[in-house]
Parts: C-alpha cells; structure tokens; sequence
C-alpha cells in the first residue's frame, strides 16, 4: 500500500551512507543493562579494527557502568540484526561485513545489570 | 404607525442550518474538481456533503460572543498572576520544567493545528465541515497565543523557554511532536481530520489537558490551568468534531471504512507513542500529584476509548492496532520517558532530577508490579552516583525509531527487560523502528518515511552546526557546537536541577528554600 | 453499558449547572478534582435547561456552558431545551 499522492511520489533517502562524511552508522545496544536509555547510534570509519571498537570506542559509551570493568570479551555474546554473530577482532568493520545502519548488540553472560535488575 | 409582528425567534437547529447551508453553490466558470483539488485523491467517497452535521449547532455569531468571554476571563488570570508575582506560588521550582515542556513540544503544535485547520478548511467541499474546520483554525491560533502570552511571564524569570520556536525546529527530542504534525498535515484532507480531530482529539488528548491540568492546579500554577482548561473547553467542540467527521467519512459509502480503519491504525499509535512525554510529565514533574499516568491512561484510554470503539463497532471499525500493547505499557512508558530525559538532559533545555524518597513510595504504590523492580535500582544508584559528584550524563547519542522519533527506549511488549528492535529493508536500505506499530507504518509508506529527519543523524550529517564551524578544527567538541546551534545555553537551560539558576532564585524569592518538594 | 462523562472548571458559574445535572440524572455521580468537577453517568446524560434556569434564577442559553467546559464524552444531541450525552450502541 504506497503513498496515496496526488504526483508521482519519490525522494531520497535522508540517511544515505554518502552523507556521513566517509562514515557509516553503526547502532550499538547493551542487552539487560537499561540504566543506557536506548542503544547508541556512532559514525565510524568503515576501516576501524573491530579491535578498535571494543578498546576505545566502547569505553567511552559504557565505561560509566560498574559492569563494564568486569566484561570478558572472551565471553561475550553479539548479536547482528537480533542473529547470533562473530565478530574477528583484528578484521576491520566492513571486513566483518557491517554494513551502514547495521544493528549490533552485545550480551554479557553473568553481567546482567545492577543488583542483576536488567540496569 | 405599522405594527409589525416580529418573527419568531429560530431555534438552535434552523438557525444553524441558516448559518450553514446554501452559503455554497457549484461553480460554473471551473470545474469543482478544480477549485476542490484535494478531496477525492485518497479513494475516500462522500455522497452528500448536507448530511454533516455539527452536534453543537455552534454558529459564528454565538461562537464570537463565547470565545471572547473566555478571552477575558483568561487574561484576568493572566494580569493577577503578573501583578501578584504569581510565579512563586508553584509548589517548587522543579514543577517549572514541565511548563518548559509545554512551552517547547505542546504549543508549536496548536500553531500548525491552526495551519492545518485553515488548509483543510479551504479544501472540502461541503460548506458545514469547512465552517467548523475554520472555527477550529481559530481556535488553534488562540491557544498558540493564549499559551505564548501566559507562558512568557515565567520565561521573565526562568530558563528553558526563551528559544521555543527554534528548539521545535532542531532539538532532538522536539523532532516528536513536529513530526507527528509534520506528517499528518503533508497526508490528505480526510486523513489529516481523522489524524488530529479523532485519534488525537477525541482518543488521546483527555490524557493531556484533564489530569495535567488539574496537576497543574494542584501545584499552585493558577495561569497554566486556566489557559489550558480555556483551551480545553475548545477542545470539547474539536472532539465532537472528530467524532462527527468520523460517523460521516463512515456513513457516507462503504468503501470508506477500510481507509478510515488504516488511518485510525496509523494515527492512533503515532499519537499514543507522542503522549509518553505526557506520562512522563504527570508522573515525574508535579511535585504534587494527581493521578498517575497508568490511572489516566485507564480511565481516559481503556474505558472511554473503550466505550467509543464499542460504539463504533456498528459501522465495522474494530479497536486500532497496537491498542493492547498500549494497555501492556502503562506500567512502564513514564518511568522509561524519564530516564531517557536523566540520562540526555545535559543536550535538553529543561531540568532533570533523581525523585524524593516520598515520590519514589507513591510511584511504588502506583506502580506496583514494576517499579520497584525495575525502575528503583536504577534511580538509586544515579543518586548516590550523583551524591558523590559523579552525575550520569549519557554522552553518546541515542538510536532513534524511524517512524516515531523517539530514541529507541521502548522494551518488548512481554519482557519489559529487553530493548524492542524491529526492522525493514527498503531499497538497498535499513530502517529501525521501537515497534510494531511504528513498522508496520513505514512498511505501508516507506517512500514517505524514508525522509524522516532524526536528529542524531543530522548532527554526523554536519547540518547542526553553526556556518563557519569546523568539526575538523582541533579541539573540537561536536555537543557544544550542537547546543550552540541550537540556541540552548550551556549551563543554564541544561543538566541537572541541582545546582541550577532556576533552584537557587526560585529558593530565594520564595522563601520556600533549595527543597521544598523534596525529601531525600 | 458505556459511562458518558461532562467536566467544568471548577467555579461559581458552574455550580448551578452541575447541580442542575445532578437533580435530574439520579444515578449521576460527581467527581471532584483540582479545579474541576467531572459527573459520570451510565450510558446517558442529560443537562436540561429549564432546570439550570431554576438553580440560576436567570434565563440560561444552554451554549453558555461552552465557557466553562472542559470535556465531553457520548453522542451530542442538542436543542434549545436540552443537551444530552449518549453512548446506546
């Protein structure tokens, strides 16, 4: 069921990836930690190490939750589009074959907010 | 000298079929379909424009001596509450924050209803919905001003409301409400008066002016009530309205019902996801309380909308999609809403706050099969976060839902533990949504929602900073260029109530002290 | 059966118009918030203007409640003598 328009009806896309710069979005979200409202939306450089994402990028985003300090990245779990996903830490971020606006959340196992309230 | 007898008075019902039919005639020089351009594009098929038929009777001579009764009654109010310094009879100066809201995401809207009135107005063909389409754009307008007027007598004295027109043009958060109207008015003229008149109207906006209003009452704030109790007393003629435009659209051809049950889908869960911010104001920001949001919604939502629906249910229109889910997050949307607003105040032009203990035992009485539970851990620790000097602020932005706008704080319908993430794929491109309803809405108009404008992506676009700025200069800080553009000024209409100008000169000139709300 | 509901600002033009309504909806039942006064009835509501006219002590157009309204809910059906409110279906 298309836009009942009285003209032909089509424009661009406000987010297209040409817009960002050499940026691409990427949305991040933190399963059972709600104390951070919403996941996150970051422009990042398609060829940043996945490596560089968990080391610096992270940090500053979550780095305020006491649980943050005591991630093993080894355990954790990720998500792309709500499907379970692997990341390769030393690839880059299209190396990992993320693409503009693609979703990831992460699952810390054991780490499951303040008190283990989902916070 | 002649006697002449004088006629009889006409009653209510001749005189406003005097005042409404026969004003229009079929032209003859264009076609109709010329000089009415937008009223059969949408596949919606009227009849017999006569058989509209406005239950109030209101005509324009009564509707003048009225309305101007209750523009004197208002600015009486008005000039006592300036007189009288009437500012500092609020309860606390925390309450001011949701006048800031008002000022900021409610008023711009009753301007671009006045806007959309007169469009419409102009734009349908029968001669009775068009007069009360252009009392509505009247009435519209008066509220704008109303609002303005009593509202600027607070911004003489405090923050967050001197920028207004221009924060509802940028601001992230105001992206909500604009674009609720934003797409509402660029829909058709049908469509458009069952968005506003009945979804929003008739269906939601009791939420809004009924228990807000008398919370405003409750908290000392004699000119907010007025003007919107004033407002409200419009807005009984604008329900009635859209109930009418909608046994009408219903009554006049079968084929109608389906197309009215779409929009009623659409709109009435656009309007319901652009009310969180009221739920959030009522159960957060009075310092007085006088329902909860889960109350209002029960009574104004479930039981009245109920009733209506039921109503309804003759003509083959069933309860809109998404109204369980609606039911489901009562317990939850004001608490989610607040936390939102904790965790971004430091790029908002209001206040935040941690509630008192006090507040926190009546939300655990309201709320008692989540707050506590869910929403108490939480609060506590940003307190003693906040109390050792290490107030949370969220510095990262947030993601936001296409369709709505609001970021994407919404939890699944059943596990109000976990984030609702949706989907679609359009054109090569993604799209993320809070919601259900909010996909559901752009999987039938994506070409028209893919334009939606969020604001965190505006920022990385570059197009919130002030000309001439440089994001690649050294130093540079990307926020405070942002609130710079957006005219908020850093450290006065933002972060925590703490500690702010408006808690330190509310206490002094009152006498009342830092809190007087609160107990923590 | 559906409630049918009508709101005034609380004040002194609308005490003889609420209890106008209370006198001739007995199972009408008055609601009192922050300055306002709600009445609720089940699937019916009548304000019948002869009787706003005795509490008053004046003539009374019944389009005077405009001023002090604040909501409604029901089917409007309204003439010179009478405004009533109603949910049948």
């Amino acid at each position: 069921m298309p836009v009942k328009a009285i003209k032909p009806y089509e424009f661009a896309p406000q987010d297209a990836l040409e817009h960002f710069h050499g940026k691409q979005l990427l949305y991040v979200g933190w399963d059972e930690h709600l104390m951070f409202c919403s996941p996150h939306t970051l422009p990042l450089a398609p060829e940043m190490p996945f490596a560089a994402l968990v080391g610096e990028v992270l940090p500053a985003v979550y780095g305020y939750h006491p649980d943050f300090a005591r991630i093993d990245w080894n355990t954790v779990e990720w998500l792309k589009s709500g499907q379970p996903w692997r990341p390769e830490m030393d690839k880059s971020l299209a190396g990992n074959g993320l693409r503009h606006k693609d979703v990831l959340r992460l699952r810390t196992p054991g780490l499951n907010g303040l008190q283990g309230s989902c916070n | 000298m002649d006697m002449k007898a004088t006629a009889k008075k006409l009653g209510l019902k001749e005189r406003y079929a005097c005042m409404t039919r026969g004003l229009d005639w079929e032209t003859s020089y264009q076609p109709m379909d010329k000089v009415y351009p937008f009223d059969k594009f949408e596949g919606i098929r009227i009849h017999d424009w006569d058989k509209w038929e406005d239950p109030f009777r209101l005509t324009m001579d009564a509707y003048w001596k009225y309305q101007g009764e209750k523009e004197k009654k208002l600015y009486a109010v008005i000039d006592a509450f300036a007189q009288n310094n009437g500012h500092l009879n609020v309860t606390d100066a925390r309450y001011l924050n949701a006048v800031k809201l008002f000022i900021q995401a409610v008023s711009p809207l009753e301007y671009m209803a006045h806007r959309g009135f007169a469009h419409v107005g102009r734009q349908f063909r029968g001669a009775g919905a068009r007069v009360a389409c252009q009392m509505q754009a009247v009435d519209e307008l008066r509220h704008a001003q109303t609002q303005i007027h009593t509202i600027s007598n607070y911004n003489k004295y405090y923050n967050g409301m001197h920028s207004w027109r221009d924060w509802y043009e940028n601001v992230w958060y105001l992206s909500v409400p604009k674009s609720f109207f934003d797409d509402a008015i660029t829909a058709g003229p049908f469509e458009y008066i069952v968005a506003v008149s009945f979804a929003f109207e008739y269906v939601l906006t009791n939420l809004l002016f009924v228990p807000f209003m008398s919370g405003a009452a409750y908290n000392g704030d004699m000119s907010t009530v007025t003007f919107g109790f004033s407002a409200q007393s419009d807005e009984s003629r604008h329900m009635t309205l859209g109930l009418e435009a909608i046994k009408f659209l219903l009554e006049q051809d079968a084929a109608n019902v389906p197309i009215v049950q779409g929009w009623l889908d659409k709109w009435f869960w656009r309007g319901y996801r652009l009310l969180t911010l009221v739920g959030m104001m009522m159960d957060y920001m009075l310092p007085k309380r006088v329902m909860s949001w889960k109350e209002a919604w029960e009574i104004y939502a479930e039981q009245n909308g109920g009733a209506l629906f039921k109503d309804l249910a003759r003509y083959g229109i069933r309860l809109p999609m998404g109204w369980e889910q609606a039911c489901k997050e009562k317990d939850h949307i004001s608490h989610q809403a607040w936390g939102t607003f904790y965790n971004y105040t430091g790029a908002a032009a209001f206040h935040t706050w941690i509630p008192g203990q006090d507040e926190m035992a009546w939300l655990s009485e309201k709320y008692p099969d989540s707050f506590d539970k869910l929403y108490r851990p939480r609060l506590e620790h940003w307190d003693a976060q906040e109390k050792a000097g290490n107030r949370f602020y969220n510095r990262t932005l947030p993601m936001l839902c296409t369709t709505c706008t609001i970021p994407m704080l919404f939890t699944e319908p059943d596990d109000p533990t976990k984030i609702c993430y949706r989907h679609s794929e359009y054109k090569g491109n993604q799209y993320h949504f809070c919601s259900d309803g909010c996909k559901h809405i752009f999987d039938n108009e994506p070409e028209k929602y893919v334009q939606a404008l969020l604001p965190p992506h505006q920022i990385f676009k570059g197009r919130n900073f002030k000309p001439g700025v440089d994001p690649g200069a050294p130093g540079f800080d990307p926020l405070a260029a942002v609130l710079d553009f957006y005219g908020v000024e850093v450290g006065r209409d933002n972060f925590d109530f703490k500690g702010s100008e408006d808690q330190k000169n509310f206490a002094q000139w009152s006498g009342k002290g830092a809190d007087p709300g609160q107990s923590r | 059966m559906s409630t049918v509901f009508i709101a005034f600002q609380a004040n002194e033009d609308t005490r003889p118009i609420v209890n106008a309504i209370l006198r001739d909806n007995p199972g009408a039942v008055l609601e009192e918030a922050p300055a306002l006064v709600k009445i609720n009835a089940e699937g019916r509501l009548t304000v019948r203007r002869e009787t706003v006219e005795e509490e008053l002590g004046r003539p009374f157009n019944l389009q005077e409640m405009h001023v002090n309204l604040i909501t409604i809910t029901g089917n409007i059906e309204e003439d010179d003598d009478q405004f009533t409110l109603t949910w049948a279906h």
